[in-house]
């Protein structure tokens, strides 16, 4: 665990630069599948531009709406760099209505876009993945197992780690190559999310402080079934629709 | 997978169904939020325990201020971030020490002088505790790497969130003070 890179006099922040490196790359790696969507370049760098700026407005606006009393009192803090006064479920739903909206300007489909962003978005969550091991955050649950990693006073499972490796097998399952045969429109996505949501449903299971539903169930998992039967059953919609359009 | 429409089905239902098992067995591990028992400088973990001096010589144990909410903050007198937001915590701390909070200003002194930790406080009018870790003890207790660092630490002593780096917004500090006091601003 390593939450802060000392460079010097400089104190960087690792799972934020993990985040940067994994937008970074996932967009490179984007930008290579764009064409196979009928997406250039340029296009899809402006569509990622709009969702990062609407999620960001929209995950302080969201904060603001929870706590405006706290801003009223402070109003300087509306501008505050404090990433701890952003609203993550605000953010994506913003982003998703920014990426719309663009979508729907510039007469992209639903699928072609998300067949688009998902190399980006299976980079970010494999960053994400190793920047919770960086930050020693969702960690996993104590363990005698021999793959345990020490953390936080404990011997762990290394659930971050797990997941990170996970997310690049999936990666380079899905994505080997740019010029690679075409998939029915929506595949890239949804195999994208079933992977994540069945990573997520199993390795749920060894996290070591996991919120709790009423019957006791781990939120998580709970939330990742739900994820992965609708990535299935929408997979089994495109394939119908695929064989269809082949017949 | 060029499965008929007949094995894709199979395969989805037999899919969340284990998925549906592993969720039920893995209630009943290990791992779901409980009442914690280890210290450790980390969101849900026991807040690591110290005792450290103020300037007039009051000796304070973090573990005896259970039962009330605490910001423990790192800070030194040289670090930019740090001295940009003393001036807020001492806002909240006039406004919500009646309430309960306590801000502890853990000065680290092996990398600082008292001298200068003493005339900053004095030019800012801070009136919250600043105590001194002149070996470095509490540092290397929280593992901090990087100055400000602060830990919104709940009544019964569990650390709630940890903040490394700064300046903190005042706002952030009022909504994390006011949910540590168990309220909304």
């Amino acid at each position: 665990m390593a939450p802060i890179l000392n460079v010097g006099p400089l104190a960087l922040p690792l799972p934020e630069l993990l985040l940067l490196a994994g937008l970074w790359f996932g967009l490179s790696l984007s930008e290579k599948h764009a064409q196979r969507h009928g997406l250039t370049a340029d296009l899809q760098a402006n569509l990622v531009f709009t969702m990062l700026v609407a999620g960001l407005l929209s995950a302080r606006a969201a904060y603001v709406l929870l706590y405006p009393a706290a801003f009223a009192a402070s109003p300087a803090s509306l501008l505050s760099l404090n990433t701890g006064l952003l609203h993550a479920g605000g953010g994506l739903v913003g982003a998703a209505l920014g990426g719309w909206a663009y979508a729907q300007r510039k007469d992209l489909g639903l699928w072609q876009t998300l067949d688009a962003l998902a190399p980006a978005l299976g980079v970010l969550w494999m960053a994400s993945a190793l920047a919770q091991l960086a930050g020693g955050t969702a960690y996993g649950a104590e363990t005698d197992w021999f793959w345990g990693i020490e953390l936080w006073g404990a011997s762990r499972h290394p659930v971050q780690a797990l997941e990170a490796v996970a997310a690049g097998l999936i990666l380079g399952r899905l994505f080997p190559a740019p010029n690679m045969a075409n998939r029915t429109q929506g595949m890239d996505f949804l195999w994208l999310a079933a992977g994540a949501a069945a990573t997520r449903l199993l390795l749920g299971g060894l996290r070591g402080a996991s919120l709790t539903t009423l019957m006791g169930l781990r939120s998580e998992q709970v939330l990742a079934w739900l994820a992965l039967a609708t990535a299935l059953w929408l997979i089994g919609k495109r394939r119908a629709a695929g064989n269809s359009a082949l017949q | 997978m060029n499965l008929t429409t007949k094995q894709w089905n199979l395969f989805v239902l037999a899919a969340l169904l284990a998925g549906a098992a592993w969720v039920g067995i893995s209630a009943r591990l290990p791992g779901t939020l409980a009442a914690p028992s280890l210290p450790a400088p980390q969101a849900g973990f026991l807040a690591p325990d110290f005792t450290l001096q103020t300037a007039s010589g009051e000796v304070i144990t973090l573990s005896q201020l259970r039962g009330k909410a605490v910001l423990l903050n790192v800070w030194a007198s040289w670090c930019g971030p740090c001295r940009a937001e003393m001036p807020a915590m001492q806002r909240i701390y006039e406004e919500y020490a009646e309430q309960g909070l306590v801000i502890l200003a853990v000065n680290a002194t092996d990398q600082d002088s008292a001298t200068a930790a003493l005339a900053f406080a004095s030019e800012l009018g801070l009136t919250f505790p600043i105590v001194f870790d002149t070996d470095g003890g509490v540092g290397r207790q929280y593992a901090v790497r990087a100055l400000p660092s602060s830990y919104f630490i709940r009544p019964d002593g569990v650390i709630e969130e940890v903040i490394i780096g700064g300046p903190m917004a005042e706002a952030l500090l009022r909504i994390r003070v006011e949910n540590l006091l168990g309220g909304q601003p």
